[in-house]
This record gives structure tokens, sequence and C-alpha cells, in this order.
């Protein structure tokens, strides 16, 4: 099975990216061969949006799945439409988030898990 | 003439300025372009006898057309449309309304709706003409509320423009085109680090403007010396008194109970009319 898998650096042993809109790094990979590559999320710093053009390169890389933190509701909205089944709450390694998702112990969610903006991080806002 | 009145600091007394300000002047019409929280009509108590619905353009596509292709998502540099094998989706609310999907769009499958975004109200009160924009909760695009409100700008007026407070876009469209700009300010260190803000800001947009010192008597001298040192005219110093909260608690602007400080406002006029007409 092809999943995408959020992660800071750009290698299986890297730590899963608990931001799906804004992580650094999408890791596409193969379940069985753990073949992989790695994609640069060129959107991370998106003024808005960030987790609908997340949502839009899963959904292009026409992948079954994929395994993140959490999700905001706009990309839960572009990966159902997708067809792509989402898995939240991972932690460890890519490799070990792979691993999980094998023996069955990641659930997949059916709603998202975070509000809007979740991870733009502190001091964005537009007022003073 | 075209007077803004903006601030970088939240709660200095842009309102109490525009409001006072109105009431000082003949034949004026007032503003209220902090769309956000439009609090103006608190101490003049219009009751508006029009309101019209603010709506932008967002796109609505003809899935008869349509052929997945993705240039539009492509294209949108606000994220606002995303592409999946068999559906569009269009997040309203991050769409800017460029059209640019349009033009891209291969297959001619872009069409547009109306979005309400907000409400326009109009009215008369004292011989002041009030506007006021008022943006839906949970909108996070105040602009296309600002440049309706001032789409109703009538020349032939006094026209006093309330501004939101800060430094980004929605005051920058506000503050946009003013003949001159009046900066509310406090004076404390938080007043005077903002207002170093929108002087910064003022200033790169090239607009005429001077500071008017709310509050005065708390805090310390270091607004004035900013002042000073920039050569920034300081226009009107309101003071800090218990009548002008007591009036203000009850939505009452002071300058109709204390003719002297209606008297400090009118001069106030003459002075930005007479460095708008030199």
């Amino acid at each position: 099975m092809k999943i995408i898998v959020t992660a800071t650096e750009k290698d299986l042993n890297a730590p899963v990216d608990p931001r799906f809109g804004r992580c650094q790094y999408f890791i596409t990979v193969d379940s069985e061969t753990l073949e992989f590559n790695a994609l640069e999320n060129n959107q991370k710093n998106a003024m808005g949006g960030a987790g609908v053009q997340a949502a839009q390169t899963v959904s292009n890389a026409k992948v079954d799945a994929v395994i993140t933190g959490a999700v905001g509701p706009n990309a839960f909205q572009t990966l159902k439409a997708a067809n792509v089944k989402i898995f939240t709450g991972a932690t460890g390694t890519v490799k070990d988030a792979v691993d999980a998702f094998k023996n069955g112990s990641l659930e997949e969610t059916d709603m998202s898990t975070v509000g809007s903006h979740h991870g733009m991080g502190g001091g964005r806002g537009r007022r003073r | 003439m075209k007077i803004a009145i903006a601030s970088g600091k939240g709660g200095t007394g842009k309102t109490t300025v525009a409001v006072n300000l109105a009431l000082s002047a003949d034949n004026a019409q007032l503003l209220d372009a902090d769309v956000e929280e439009p609090n103006a009509n608190l101490f003049l108590h219009t009751k508006f006898s029009e309101e019209r619905k603010v709506t932008v353009y967002v796109p609505e596509i003809n899935k008869d057309r349509c052929t997945y292709c993705g240039e539009c998502s492509k294209f949108c540099a606000y994220n606002a449309l995303a592409v999946v094998p068999n559906k569009v989706l269009v997040f309203a609310d991050l769409c800017h309304s460029c059209k640019g999907c349009e033009l891209v769009c291969p297959e001619d499958a872009v069409g547009w709706r109306n979005r309400e975004v907000g409400m326009l109200r109009r009215g008369e009160q004292n011989g002041i003409s009030v506007v006021e924009g008022d943006l839906n909760p949970g909108e996070s695009q105040a602009i296309p509320v600002i440049k309706a409100v001032k789409q109703e700008i009538n020349l032939e007026k006094t026209v006093i423009i309330d501004a939101p407070p800060g430094t980004s876009c929605p005051v920058m469209e506000a503050i946009e085109d003013s003949d001159f700009v009046i900066l509310v300010t406090e004076p404390t260190p938080f007043g005077l680090h903002d207002l170093k803000l929108a002087v910064d800001v003022t200033r790169r947009m090239k607009l005429p403007f001077g500071v008017v010192i709310n509050r005065y008597g708390v805090g310390d001298k270091r607004v004035e010396l900013y002042c000073q040192q920039e050569e920034i005219p300081v226009l009107l110093k309101i003071p800090h008194e218990t009548l002008i909260a007591s009036l203000y608690s009850d939505g009452e602007p002071f300058v109709n109970h204390m003719p002297a400080l209606k008297q400090d406002f009118q001069e106030l006029l003459t002075r930005i009319k007479q460095e708008v007409s030199s």
C-alpha cells in the first residue's frame, strides 16, 4: 500500500511532523517494501489554506492513506473527497508510524482532529 | 476633504475623536470603517434608514464542463480550490475574488456566485451622514466591506473615516487616499510603541498626518518627546478627566457637554483644512 507520512526531515528515521498542512516534508512510503521518497512542503508558510494545498498534494500523489498528527477541517474535507484514508495521532519516526499502521494500532479518523489555523503557531494575529 | 482617524494601538480613542470631530464639523459624513467592531454608533445613536448586504464573488464550478484538470487549483495563490478525482472543492472563505481561476480554466467551467460577507448601513443623525460597515462574525476579510463603506464617500461633506486599529491591510485600505490622517495615541509606553508603527505606515503611504494624544495626564512624556524629535505636530491633547469617562460610559459624545473641547475640535478642523489646502 502507498501511504504518505508527514515528517520533519526527509527519511524514514525522521520524526513524524504532527502538523499536516504545515509539515516540513511529505514522505511517500510503500508499506511493504519501505521504498520511499521525500517531497518538501513548499506551502508550509502559506498565509492561508496550507491544509487545502497539502491535501491537494496528497491527492495528486494517488496514495491510499495519509499518516500525520492532526488534520484541520479543510484538509479533512479535501482528503475525504479524494478518498484518502486519514490516520492521526502518529508519533515516533516515520518508520514507527508505518509499523503502527501495518499492525493496526493507528486508528482511522472520520472527522477533523483540530480547528482551523491550528498549525500556524502564535504571533500571526491580524490585529494588534 | 477626507480625514482618516487611525491608531496603532486599539482602544486609544479613535472612535471618540471621530465622533466628536464629526459633531464639531458643519456638514460632516462619518464612515465607520472599523468593520470588525463598528462602534461609532454607540455614541451617535443613528436610526439607520438603509441597510444592504456586502457581497464578494466566489467561484462556482460548472460540473458539466469541468474535466478536473487541476489548473485552477494550481493557479490559486490563496489555496481556495482543491481538485481531486471527479470533484472540485471551493473554500469560499479563502477566496480573494481575483478571478484568476476563470482566466486559466481551459474549459470555461468557472462561473461566479455572490457570497455575503457583511452589511452596510446608512442614516442621518444630528446633521451627520453616518455610514457603517459591519463584517459578519467569523469572516476574516474586512477589506471588501471597507471598500463598500468608502464607495459611499460624499466629497461635498467633511468626510471623517474611523479606521480599524493596527497597521495591517484593512487599516491601509481605510486610510488610503485620505487628505489627512489623525493618529490617536495615549501617553503610555504601549501607546508610543504602536504609534511608531502607525507613523511608519502613514509615512510610507505618503499621507500628511498629525497626532492627537488622548487621556493626556496619565503615563509619561515620551509620546510628546517622540513627536518633537520626529517633527510630528501634536494637534490636540484630550485630558484624562472623570467627566469624559463618565459621558463615554453613558454613550454621550463629550463635545455636547464640554464647549471648550468642542472649540478645540473646531480649531483642529480649521488647522487640518489649512494644512490640506497649503
